[in-house]
């Protein structure tokens, strides 16, 4: 974690910056000194690493710090029932590179032979159907922008802080350009007997990890991916063929998809009453709560970071809501008692990652750093105090929407604030 | 723009035609409580439904093949757990399951499923729900009798799914409600009377009532 720690660029580059300018004077010695004088790099003088004849780029070596981490701060006893988070905090723009998109997996990671998969669509239709690879790819397709949030970004962390990065803390959430065939299309192919109203969805993992879904939801917009972000899936994101319920906790959207079966009414499985269901007052449990709120959190500065400097800071972070758009990201310095409206950074779509920012001078004393999204709908995220009122927070709770603050003391560091702003 | 719509009303207009309306009723987002409100029949929040700025060509292919319903069978493993619909023939005994407990998962789950090296335990829990300190076992959480069997049979043991026989399965699952308490050491399970296993939580569960929230947008002096 010690690259977290590296310095944001700070004012006094800048005044150094301008100062070359600023002095004015004769054009060959101009300019106070201070900056080290330049001296012609390495790379400049030898060339480069010839063209491979083929390969699959990868980043510079000098990223190599920017990986996708398995979850330490609740640490699980084996590996394959578990998780790994995304680098938030060294992402820029609305898109995750399909290799930092996170994870989680019920029973480890299948390498399935797509020349041999097959989906199948049964129960309450017409005419039970299966479909081969080269079949679905052979569909009219569709491209769409949305994020995918885990049901459990961001357990530890509710009434006191656990983690330290933004990682840690939401990094159970990426930006994926999906592409495959609708589900309705196929759906409507092998044609729906009446009364259908619910449908199950299953992998081919060693989990058979599997939800069932209001028949609404599949129609509406469900996909029936294949390729994200300009290429097939990966293996640890459900290649060859994945369902992707826009806007709905990630496992619903089933992955290594190998059956649809029509029905009317739900299952209740294991994976929608022992898990992923919500405690709620009373002993109660919320049941088939799916849909991921409207919620949003500042990347830059995080937690673990440090501002090496007072001066200029740009502040962004991301907003998604599975409710619609965002129409708009508040921004406060103090805590909470007073709020700016930040700049909404286009494109702006549907239940897609969309990004903010905000110029801040920062003085160089304690400050503490939330964000506050509204969504199409004019719902407004809420603190983890407003979701208090309503749901009891005992043991593993899932979805967190609350506001996340980042505190940031005298030395410029900055730390997570959660339960303490 | 105009033949994306029009695209897009022709592939409802199918679509009604084919089956129910679905996703093309009320497709305007300012719909009134459409959008980030809808709700399933069923009263599960939807979340925004359409429309969508990314549609389909209207063409509609058909590249299924058909299979029968007697060849989906080594897939078809699902149990809708309320009614048990889907539990095959078939019985098994607690006797039985503590051996094949002890063969094939105690390694994991520990003894008297109490809790191993790679799982906690699977007994106990009932009435923790209402402390601080929720204990979430098959027989504390499950609300039906049949999500035991539905998930022993699709995902364990963990290192060889799907590999224990319907007896197995039924075995197995008499001796976790056994050791919790809710089925008599002699007891042999079947299809109907693993039903008929009266659970604990069958009324602890609420269908989604979000959003339940309502934070104001306050900009100055807010607290």
């Amino acid at each position: 974690m010690s690259k977290d720690k590296e310095p944001l660029p700070g004012r006094r580059s800048f005044l150094r910056n301008t100062a070359a300018f600023a002095g004015g004077g004769a054009i060959a010695a101009a300019g106070a000194s201070g900056a080290a004088p330049l001296e012609i790099a390495p790379s400049s003088k030898e060339p480069g690493r010839p063209i491979p004849e083929s390969m699959y780029g990868s980043p510079s070596k000098f990223e190599a710090h920017v990986a996708r981490r398995r979850t330490d701060v609740l640490k699980n006893r084996q590996n394959w029932s578990d998780w790994s988070m995304t680098p938030l905090q060294y992402q820029p723009g609305i898109i995750t590179p399909n290799g930092l998109v996170f994870e989680r997996h019920h029973a480890g990671i299948p390498d399935i032979d797509p020349a041999t998969h097959r989906l199948v669509i049964h129960g309450m239709v017409k005419q039970p159907l299966t479909f081969s690879m080269e079949d679905l790819v052979r569909y009219p397709s569709v491209s769409r922008f949305h994020f995918h949030e885990c049901s459990g970004n961001g357990l530890t962390d509710w009434l006191k802080p656990a983690a330290t990065t933004v990682q840690q803390t939401h990094g159970l959430l990426s930006g994926v350009l999906w592409t495959g065939v609708l589900a309705s299309t196929l759906m409507e192919e092998a044609g729906l007997d009446p009364g259908a109203s619910w449908v199950l969805f299953e992998g081919a993992d060693a989990a058979a990890h599997a939800r069932s879904i209001p028949l609404e939801k599949v129609m509406d917009d469900a996909i029936i991916a294949y390729a994200m972000n300009g290429e097939r899936l990966r293996a640890e994101n459900g290649y060859p063929v994945r369902l992707v319920l826009p806007g709905w906790e990630g496992n619903t959207s089933i992955k290594w998809l190998r059956r649809i079966k029509v029905g009317d009414q739900p299952w209740h499985l294991r994976s929608e009453t022992a898990r992923y269901t919500d405690p709620m007052p009373e002993g109660k449990w919320r049941q088939f709560s799916m849909v991921m709120e409207t919620k949003s959190v500042i990347t830059s500065p995080s937690g673990g970071q440090s501002l090496k400097r007072p001066g200029f800071y740009e502040v962004t972070g991301l907003a998604w809501s599975g409710s619609g758009k965002i129409r708009a990201v508040d921004v406060s310095f103090d805590g909470g008692k007073n709020w700016r409206e930040a700049v909404v950074e286009g494109p702006v779509m549907d239940k897609s990652l969309t990004r903010f920012k905000i110029g801040w001078n920062w003085d160089g004393k304690p400050a503490v750093l939330m964000s506050r999204a509204v969504d199409s709908n004019g719902y407004v995220q809420p603190t983890v105090a407003d979701i208090q009122k309503s749901r009891a927070i005992v043991g593993f709770v899932q979805h967190h929407n609350g506001i996340q603050p980042w505190a940031i003391n005298e030395k410029g560091e900055v730390r997570n604030a959660i339960g303490q702003a | 723009m105009r033949s994306a719509k029009r695209e897009a009303a022709v592939a409802c207009a199918l679509s009604a035609a084919l089956l129910l309306a679905w996703g093309c009723a009320g497709t305007g987002e300012t719909a009134g409580a459409g959008g980030g409100m809808a709700k399933s029949a069923s009263g599960i929040p939807l979340g925004k439904t359409g429309p969508h700025e990314v549609q389909p060509i209207a063409d509609r292919p058909r590249f299924g093949q058909p299979i029968s319903e007697a060849d989906v069978a080594a897939w078809n493993i699902d149990v809708r757990t309320p009614d048990g619909r889907g539990l095959p023939a078939g019985r098994g005994s607690v006797e039985q399951g503590k051996k094949v407990y002890e063969a094939k998962c105690l390694a994991c789950h520990g003894a008297d499923a109490k809790g191993g090296p790679v799982f906690g335990t699977m007994v106990g829990g009932v009435g923790s729900f209402t402390t601080n300190a929720r204990v979430l076992t098959p027989g504390s959480m499950y609300p039906y009798a049949p999500v035991l069997f539905d998930y022993v049979r699709r995902a364990m043991p963990m290192d060889r799914p799907q590999s224990l026989t319907n007896e197995e399965v039924y075995a197995v699952t008499a001796y976790l409600l056994n050791l919790n308490g809710l089925v008599p050491p002699n007891a042999v399970l079947d299809a109907a009377s693993l039903v008929a296993v009266q659970m604990p939580n069958r009324n602890g569960f609420m269908v989604d009532n979000r959003p339940d929230t309502n934070a104001q947008r306050c900009m100055k002096d807010c607290k």
